[in-house]
């Protein structure tokens, strides 16, 4: 090399416009629109709160307002941490999380008006203060993981993590179980949902290991009827993830979040190793266990019936029988199209209305048409993790993205599907709207994740492969 | 990897469209089925939080919703409560409404989806959302004349307009007080329920429509219809006429109420035979005419079929039977036969105006809350029972049965009345149930009417249809027709 060439980057370093260097990756254009559309996200919030207090009590009460503008402050600091440490990353996941939870805030708060719930007894007050908690989290996790390629070097800190929180509630003194599922841990007055947090180390886990087993998990094996499937010896995975789930279902009685593992563990192994076989083996083993399971397992068994027949008598008036479900109907029906308005709807009728039937009560009161709409955030939250499996430059990111992206996807096909009875009911936690801390603080470290994520898609130019 | 990633996506896509489709289904596909399920307390909730609509009867409310102070917002009253209590019923807060306010109550509480539109107005305005109001058929004077009539005597009495169908009176005695079930107080409510359900006479039944009796001779002129219809038979016809009539393959002995012929002579028309309402001809004519003709004739007068008034009312039957001894019997409306007073006082004007039979209703129109009139009563022909010719035929003979027959005790000077008596039997030792079912006046027909009392009117067996119940319909007849 010559010292005019290596003369030439100096150059342009200390005396070339920085403009076209701006225009290139547009950062500002991202984090303003990102702006606007948390401006908005906001208002829509307050909105809510306002309108369930005149819906609900005829008048306004600035406490609850005030609340949620300091919430409003906190995303707001998110975002301005953003502009300096992931200048790149979407722009719609924030509102998106910012909309679903303040909506989700409106409506507990709506049902503790009809509870007459107030202070600490308020569901609200303490989703507000978990909001707090978990957006503190995800700034951490924006500020602390600048490269998600970091996480893969822990991969098997993060599986084996993820092992010691689902084991904790099995623990005795510390945990719990609530309605029947041994999912809780609880320190005093505090209690904490470890497996909302296990499965995003397990997203984590999964990608990083998949990463590095996809060659022996996908290239050996028999084909059978066009599908080929692996080698008994590289069975040992699936076969402890399905123990795992199986685990989870039989010992936490917790049919929703066994499922939601296993869920995220197929479609993980499937992308990183294209191999349908894995698929195929995977239902197998699911449908089976859970075939087993309703036999053998009482709470099971009645899930399938309360699913398949809620509307008899006796399995409505059955002890953990169809009631609560067929209320959750009757509640979305009494919403219809439009809805009855915020805070004037009924949806306390129905049992755990804040939390597992969260979107029961929105249905009640916001209508199909709100219902769309949320589906609809969703849908796109998804689709921006989805973006991050397309458009990514290296695999572990490219399964991290999509593994976080689908369990909230399948988070909410099992949550809102078991309620509208497209599958059985089983107890699991709304992204962002339900009540519960734990759920809070994983999906909005989840949407932490995903920005940085989608932060590297951007900032790589694509050329570079 | 990516081809891989864009399938997963598409099952995701997949997963929300089932979302999709399934939200759809429960909020606007069977959204009617879920509100309607009775243990959707939503509904209940629902309509106390709504002005509920008056039930109107010439203008002046017999049910409206005023004010009150407490969780319910608004007290269900009953301004002239035991008057119309066997038309509007009762507004329970806990349990189902019955009378107008059930059979109405989507109107009433303002849920019905004609109301789609207002409610979407309200929602937009945050206008309250009011019910609509009922006006009703009834004609104050003929309820106040059946209600007094009928005095405290276990029966119902049913005046209808014959052309139109408009029911004008409906009457059932014991009545009671909606007040009373109206109160917002749940053990209060069920108390009284409970009470009123086990009170002597069955006031909450309404016995115009829920029950039915065996109509006895008042079921001879839909025999003579099925006769004359056939033609085969005219009202000169003649049949045998024996002081008693063993029927075929029994012991049964069958007299008229004479215990004699039927009149002088060996053979009896079929004129007479009504006029003098006697059994053995008709049990003669059933068993010519035959099970199924009758059956036939019966139902094109609304036998055989629950109607919507719009209360739901108990079917009246004629089941038609097989052996002849039973048909024989059923041709003066024993045996199994079975009317509500409802359907006497339809088959008196089906016969008073020329064969038609209307659909009867008490409804009519449904006032909005800005006192639009929507769902105006319009008269409709359940059917033709009969031609015009038999119809005018037998409805001739009723008015000669009461100006010169055995229903004398409806006669009233200067109207041709027609009418037909009947003295039903319920058992070998229990009283008698007694009729009297007619119209007037006979050129222009402007009421016919049913009148039932059960229980043999307190006089056990000794009681008949023309001492007990032909009063109470002159009576009515005449308050109405202003004599």
């Amino acid at each position: 090399m010559t010292a005019p060439t290596s003369s030439t980057p100096l150059a342009s370093r200390t005396g070339a416009p920085s403009a076209p260097v701006r225009r290139i990756r547009l950062p500002k254009k991202l984090r303003n629109l990102e702006l606007g559309l948390l401006v908005f996200a906001c208002a829509i919030n307050a909105a809510a709160v306002v309108l369930v207090e005149l819906g609900a009590i005829g008048h306004l009460d600035f406490t609850l307002v005030l609340l949620g503008a300091g919430l409003s402050a906190l995303v707001v600091a998110m975002h301005i941490v953003m502009r300096y440490v992931a200048p790149d990353a979407d722009p719609f996941v924030l509102p998106i999380a910012t909309v679903l939870n303040g909506i989700g805030i409106a409506e507990i708060y709506r049902i503790d008006i009809a509870r007459h719930d107030a202070g600490w007894d308020s569901a609200a007050v303490r989703q507000i203060v978990w909001t707090a908690i978990a957006v503190v989290c995800a700034i951490a996790v924006i500020l602390l993981i600048r490269n998600h390629r970091v996480l893969q070097r822990y991969t098997y800190v993060f599986g084996f993590g993820a092992l010691v929180l689902l084991v904790l509630p099995m623990l005795p003194i510390i945990g719990r179980q609530v309605n029947g599922a041994r999912v809780w841990i609880g320190i005093g007055p505090f209690s904490f949902q470890p497996g909302e947090i296990a499965k995003i180390a397990l997203a984590v886990f999964f990608a990083g290991y998949l990463v590095q087993a996809r060659d022996s998990l996908s290239m050996v094996g028999r084909k059978v009827l066009g599908i080929r499937f692996p080698r008994l010896r590289d069975l040992g995975p699936i076969l402890v993830l399905w123990g795992l789930s199986m685990a989870v279902i039989v010992f936490q009685r917790d049919l929703g979040t066994g499922l939601l593992y296993f869920g995220l563990f197929l479609v993980m192994i499937y992308v990183a190793t294209a191999r349908v076989g894995w698929v195929v083996i995977g239902l197998v083993l699911f449908v089976g266990g859970a075939l087993i399971a309703s036999r053998i397992l009482g709470y099971v068994q009645d899930r399938f019936e309360n699913w398949l027949d809620p509307f008899s008598d006796h399995v409505y008036n059955a002890t953990g029988g169809s009631y609560q479900l067929v209320q959750g109907l009757f509640g979305l029906a009494h919403g219809g199209l439009l809805g009855t308005g915020l805070g004037q709807g009924r949806p306390t009728v129905t049992p755990l209305a804040e939390s597992d039937y969260i979107v029961a009560s929105l249905g009640e009161e916001l209508g199909l048409i709100g219902i769309f709409a949320i589906l609809c955030l969703y849908l796109l939250f998804v689709s921006r993790g989805f973006r991050v499996g397309f458009a990514g430059q290296d695999d572990f990111g490219k399964l991290l993205g999509v593994g976080l992206a689908f369990t909230v996807a399948l988070q909410v096909f099992i949550v809102i599907g078991g309620i509208t009875r497209v599958i059985p009911l089983t107890g699991l936690t709304t992204p962002f709207l339900a009540a519960g801390g734990s759920s809070l603080v994983a999906n909005w470290i989840i949407a932490a994740l995903l920005l940085r994520l989608t932060d590297t898609v951007r900032n790589q130019p694509r050329l570079v492969v | 990897m990516n081809r891989e990633i864009k399938r997963v996506s598409i099952v995701v896509l997949c997963m929300f469209l089932a979302l999709f489709v399934s939200t759809s289904v429960i909020q606007v596909g069977v959204t009617d089925t879920l509100n309607a399920d009775a243990r959707n307390s939503r509904t209940l909730y629902d309509s106390y939080q709504v002005q509920r609509g008056s039930i109107l009867v010439a203008g002046q409310p017999i049910a409206q919703s005023v004010p009150s102070k407490d969780a319910y917002n608004y007290q269900r009253q009953y301004p002239q409560g035991r008057l119309y209590s066997s038309v509007t019923g009762f507004f329970p807060i806990s349990g189902a409404p019955t009378g107008i306010e059930g059979a109405m109550n989507s109107e009433l509480s303002g849920t019905s989806n004609d109301d789609f539109i207002d409610q979407l107005q309200n929602l937009v305005t945050g206008k309250h959302p009011q019910g609509n109001s009922v006006e009703l058929t009834i004609d104050p004077v003929a309820q106040k004349a059946a209600y007094d009539a009928l005095g405290s005597q276990r029966g119902a009495v049913v005046v209808l307009q014959p052309k139109t169908g408009r029911i004008l009176a409906m009457v059932s005695k014991p009545d009671f007080d909606p007040n009373v079930l109206a109160v917002h107080d749940v053990k209060q409510v069920d108390a009284t329920y409970k009470q009123l359900l086990d009170a002597p006479g069955d006031p909450l039944i309404n016995k115009a429509i829920d029950e039915t009796n065996p109509p006895g001779s008042t079921f001879k002129p839909v025999v003579l219809s099925a006769a004359l219809e056939s033609g085969d038979y005219t009202l000169d016809s003649q049949l045998p006429n024996p002081a008693s009539l063993t029927l075929p393959g029994t012991d049964t002995t069958v007299y008229n109420d004479s215990h004699t012929t039927c009149g002088p002579g060996a053979t009896v028309s079929l004129e007479t035979a009504l006029i003098l309402s006697c059994n053995i001809p008709y049990a003669e004519l059933a068993m010519k005419v035959g099970s199924n003709a009758i059956k036939t004739q019966a139902q094109r007068y609304g036998f055989n079929q629950r109607l919507l008034v719009p209360m739901r009312t108990a079917a009246s039957t004629y089941p038609g039977y097989d052996s002849l001894d039973e048909v024989a019997m059923s041709g003066f409306g024993q045996k199994d036969d079975r009317a509500t007073a409802l359907q006497m006082a339809m088959n008196s004007a089906a016969i008073s105006t020329g064969g038609t039979v209307m659909r009867p209703n008490l409804v009519e129109s449904v006032l909005t809350p800005d006192l639009q009139a929507r769902d105006q009563f319009t008269p409709t022909p359940l059917g033709r029972a009969t031609s015009e010719k038999t119809a005018q035929d037998i409805a001739h003979t009723m008015v000669r049965d009461v100006s010169e027959g055995v229903a004398s005790n409806a006669r009233i000077d200067g109207v041709k009345v027609g009418g037909k008596t009947g003295t039903a039997q319920n058992g070998s030792d229990d009283p008698y149930t007694l009729w009297f079912t007619g119209f007037a006046p006979e050129d222009d027909p402007q009421f016919a009417i049913a009148v039932v009392v059960d229980n043999g009117g307190g006089l056990g067996q000794s009681g008949n249809g023309n001492s007990v119940a032909a009063p109470i319909a002159k009576k009515v007849l005449e308050a109405v027709l202003g004599k």
